[in-house]
């Protein structure tokens, strides 16, 4: 535990629970106080909260590199991981390398996922269907995302659990370095032994296709490989499951919102870009190349700026009602995938499982809210989302 | 009514692609383009104005 924040404008703590679990008004105070934060706590950050800053810094990577794009610091313990290509490398390796990477979440191929996720969902809806009782985070967002990306690497799907393991240990307990440690050299030994299988295999996943890929007449290195699965590994499990189980949790909270998406189940693709607006799982971080003012802020080269996409999207600048969903909302224009060169390269892929998810949810349980007396818990940091949310149905 | 999309702004959001596909289309890697050089029949031009305001780059303008 760490110590309770008396002052969020200089003393912030991302993991503060009470923060993790509704920092909307903390955001909303900080925009009419102190629009760009700052603490020392967690290695030491910025935390612009208004949409406009947030753009502007994602957009601007002459002063903003992503060398480093963790919002927790990562383990001094001398093990490097080989750079998560292109989210965490700035141009030119981050153009060739997500050059290599979009194809495999193009439109086209995120269509065909769609059948496969859409047995999933109901599969996994077949283990409580008729008990009146689920856990919407645990035992149903949590499942799909793993099982996608399983899928998309060629590896099997009794691995998810372990796959869950590890990216949790990274990304949600990255402040305890042991668990850190634990999952990234799990990942890494798994994901080396993956690619010396496929070395000269005819495989069609992304590992193999990569092996045998050339940019300008040379080989991948092995070592981009590495970062790219990992990184289709790391990115691809905890942030759509967390936008899957926030969307659950609202219309487990929502009643009207609810029996609207059942009643117009055509509104669904419009009601997921207003949650994900409204409960923008992912924070990303820059590193600021040279001493920059930026807005009046003193940044000195090497600090930290966290890319608050939750906070910008939430600015009352940027949207009316922001602190509203509006579940028919038509103007939306979030950066919940980000914005600039980084733009998710994942976004197709995770649009259309969090579609499906609460398609084929509200087609079985179309009667359900959260289970009274019981408490829904949340991982925050880099992303955050319910990580338990029991809810009960007839 | 005319669509127009800023190739050096666009990111491969696809917005617009979810929004009109009868208006744009979309490459492996994300690039929007216009159909029809940017052309928009009547009866899509609700579906122009949504892409418009739903660009997270602000890629998309319209001439009317």
């Amino acid at each position: 535990m760490t110590n309770p924040v008396t002052n969020w404008e200089t003393d912030y703590d991302v993991l503060d629970p009470d923060y993790v679990a509704d920092p909307f008004p903390v955001w909303d105070d900080l925009r009419g106080s102190c629009p760009i934060a700052s603490t020392t706590r967690w290695g030491g950050s910025w935390l612009p909260t208004t949409y406009a800053d947030v753009s502007a810094i994602a957009h601007d990577i002459e002063h903003f590199s992503s060398r480093d794009v963790g919002v927790l610091p990562g383990n001094d313990d001398g093990v490097e991981f080989p750079p998560l290509a292109p989210i965490s490398v700035d141009p030119p390796v981050h153009t060739w390398t997500r050059r290599l990477l979009l194809p495999w979440f193009s439109h086209k191929r995120v269509e065909g996922y769609e059948v496969f996720t859409r047995q999933l969902c109901n599969k996994l809806i077949d283990r409580f269907d008729g008990t009146g009782t689920a856990d919407a985070a645990a035992g149903y967002a949590q499942q799909i995302p793993v099982r996608v990306i399983a899928l998309v690497l060629g590896v099997p799907d009794d691995m998810s659990d372990t796959f869950t393991g590890w990216v949790r240990d990274i990304l949600e307990f990255g402040h305890d370095p042991v668990r850190l440690a634990h999952g990234r050299d799990a990942m890494l030994a798994y994901l080396f032994g993956a690619l010396e299988e496929r070395r000269n295999s005819d495989g069609n996943d992304l590992i193999s296709e990569l092996l045998r890929t050339e940019v300008d007449g040379e080989p991948v290195p092995d070592e981009l490989i590495i970062g790219m699965a990992a990184l289709t590994m790391i990115a691809g499990i905890d942030t759509t499951w967390s936008g899957i189980g926030a969307a659950l949790f609202h219309l487990a909270t929502h009643e009207a919102d609810r029996r609207r998406l059942v009643a117009e189940p055509e509104l669904i693709p419009t009601a997921i870009e207003e949650l994900l607006r409204a409960y923008s799982p992912v924070t990303m971080a820059r590193i600021v190349a040279s001493d920059y003012e930026f807005n009046g802020c003193p940044m000195k080269e090497n600090d930290k700026v966290l890319l608050n996409f939750p906070a910008a999207n939430r600015d009352p600048q940027a949207f009316d009602r922001a602190d509203e969903v509006v579940i028919d909302r038509e103007v939306n224009r979030h950066m919940a995938f980000g914005a600039g060169i980084h733009r998710c390269a994942g976004s197709n892929l995770a649009r259309m499982e969090m579609q499906v998810a609460v398609e084929e949810w509200l087609k079985r349980i179309p009667e359900f809210h959260a289970a009274e007396g019981q408490t829904v818990t949340w991982a925050g940091g880099q992303v955050r989302g319910p990580r338990t949310l029991p809810v009960v149905f007839p | 009514m005319i669509v127009h999309i800023d190739s050096s702004r666009c990111q491969g959001h696809a917005r617009c692609f979810a929004l009109a596909p009868e208006l744009f289309d979309i490459d492996d890697y994300g690039n929007s383009s216009v159909r029809n050089d940017g052309a928009v029949a009547p009866e899509f031009e609700a579906r122009a104005r949504l892409a418009v305001a739903n660009c997270p780059e602000m890629a998309i303008s319209l001439t009317e």
